[in-house]
């Protein structure tokens, strides 16, 4: 199912990606994944790390829940307040963008980096 | 990051941590003449910059000890022709790169080629929020316009865009405006910084004290616009704190998390630590970079909680705060190893506040320009 927030945010059928400037890496020194943005790193816990993982800018937010869904075994429920908490506070931070649906039609599509939300 | 979010972990404090990020600052030159740019006050006297190669090595060293963040700054660090080369080879050693620059001196062609490196964000200093104000600020006529032109190529290129906005009497009351210029140049982000009394900045600390009520109004003024501007720019805010009553944590501790290392390859605890006349700082050139790290003397001089005196020792705030600022404790307290005097339980608090009272009303206009400083 989809859910499209009241508020305007962005809906589970947006597609979330890093945008440029903002990449994870393994940190070998502290064995664990970090997630690099301007001026900012964050230590990525197996959860974190995981969604990440799945965030590539093809699946949508929905498609991101049913694989950690399937991968962790655990409630679809659970997963989800997870990703969207992840998600919505990375957005917050500016360090994920959301596209729309691929099935869009063009002309609605939010020009990149203007950060504002469709 | 404050709050607990499912998916981060929460920042540990590990004592002797290596360290997260490294500001290397590849040359003091510059031309822009800020009246309170960071950079020593005894420049005249400075030579030899480190090559490629020397640069390269500390790179290398960076990677190899599990820092994360490169920052390249000067001075004007697009004044070295090598600034590419240097970016891709910390790129390739999965480096964050970031770029601190005044703009001038870049071109489209050069962004392209740094964005072509590696480069990963680029940080934009703004001196004004029009020409006849920026310019009057940097000392440079066509500064301004040129900045306008370098956040349009930076964007163009898909780059990530921070505005950096050094605040003082002089610009603080269009905070809003710098705040609305940030975001008509498509940055994601901000830094809005109180301008910090050392250097330069010190010996023209009359002509850009703010009042009370400019920081006062500052804070509200970024606290409404965090809300507002939520998701679209992150501003990180360092308050004028003079006013204060909790000193900043200086570099997020003494030895803790950063450390830069200067045109001549002297290794230091922070980008002021030379303000500190009785510590001797060690160079890349003959040291280790993670031996200096670990072992050096200026690294060790304030690190941890040994070094303190009352009201530090018994202060709960001491894990928070590590006592304030080193440079700031010296330049009032008249001793580095002093409680910060921002902070309301320094003896030196109620004189601290006197002196940025007068300061703010002065009426001092004219201020000093740093000077220019020749190739090496």
């Amino acid at each position: 199912m989809s859910e499209t927030s009241t508020t305007g945010g962005p809906s589970t059928r947006d597609r979330p990606r890093l945008p440029r400037g903002v990449r994870t890496r393994f940190d070998d020194t502290r064995g664990t994944w970090m997630l690099l943005a301007p001026e900012r790193t964050l230590k990525l816990d197996a959860v974190g790390a995981a969604i990440l993982a799945e965030v590539d800018g093809e699946k949508d937010v929905d498609q991101v829940i049913d694989a950690l869904a399937i991968q962790f075994k655990a409630p679809r429920d659970q997963i989800a307040r997870d990703v969207m908490a992840f998600l919505g506070a990375l957005g917050d931070r500016r360090m994920l963008e959301m596209d729309p649906p691929a099935d869009d039609p063009p002309g609605e599509r939010v020009a990149e980096g203007t950060g504002v939300g469709p | 990051m404050n709050a607990v979010v499912p998916g981060m972990e929460r920042k540990d404090k590990g004592a002797r941590s290596l360290p997260l990020g490294l500001t290397a600052e590849l040359t003091y030159r510059c031309p822009l003449a800020c009246p309170y740019c960071s950079n020593p006050a005894d420049l005249a006297q400075r030579t030899g910059e480190m090559t490629t190669e020397e640069w390269i090595s500390v790179i290398d060293q960076a990677a190899d000890m599990g820092i994360l963040h490169f920052h390249f700054t000067g001075g004007e660090p697009a004044t070295r022709r090598d600034l590419p080369e240097l970016v891709a080879a910390a790129r390739g050693r999965d480096l964050y790169t970031n770029l601190i620059t005044s703009g001038v001196g870049l071109t489209r062609e050069r962004v392209k080629g740094l964005a072509d490196a590696g480069l990963d964000h680029l940080q934009l200093s703004v001196q004004g929020v029009d020409a006849a104000s920026a310019d009057a600020v940097g000392g440079y006529k066509g500064g301004f316009e040129r900045k306008m032109a370098v956040a349009g190529w930076v964007t163009e290129e898909g780059l990530p865009l921070t505005v950096n906005a050094v605040m003082h009497r002089h610009n603080l009351d269009r905070l809003e405006e710098t705040i609305t210029l940030a975001l008509s140049l498509g940055a994601r982000r901000m830094e809005v910084a109180t301008v910090q009394f050392h250097g330069w900045a010190e010996r023209n600390r009359d002509a850009l004290m703010p009042t009370r009520a400019q920081v006062d109004a500052a804070t509200a003024t970024v606290r409404a616009a965090r809300e507002r501007l939520k998701g679209r720019l992150v501003i990180d805010y360092v308050p004028g704190d003079y006013y204060a009553t909790v000193p900043k944590a200086c570099m997020g501790g003494w030895g803790l998390k950063t450390l830069t290392i200067t045109p001549e390859g002297l290794a230091l605890p922070c980008h002021a630590a030379q303000s500190l006349p009785h510590l001797s700082f060690q160079s890349v050139r003959e040291v280790p970079l993670r031996d200096i790290w670990l072992e050096g003397p200026a690294f060790q001089a304030y690190r941890g909680q040994e070094w303190m005196r009352e009201p530090c020792t018994t202060c709960a705030h001491r894990e928070r705060d590590f006592g304030g600022c080193r440079c700031q404790a010296l330049a009032l307290a008249g001793d580095a190893a002093e409680a910060d005097p921002a902070c309301s339980r320094s003896p030196h608090h109620g004189a601290m506040v006197a002196l940025a009272g007068a300061a703010s009303t002065s009426g001092v206009t004219e201020w000093r320009y740093r000077p220019a400083v020749g190739k090496s």
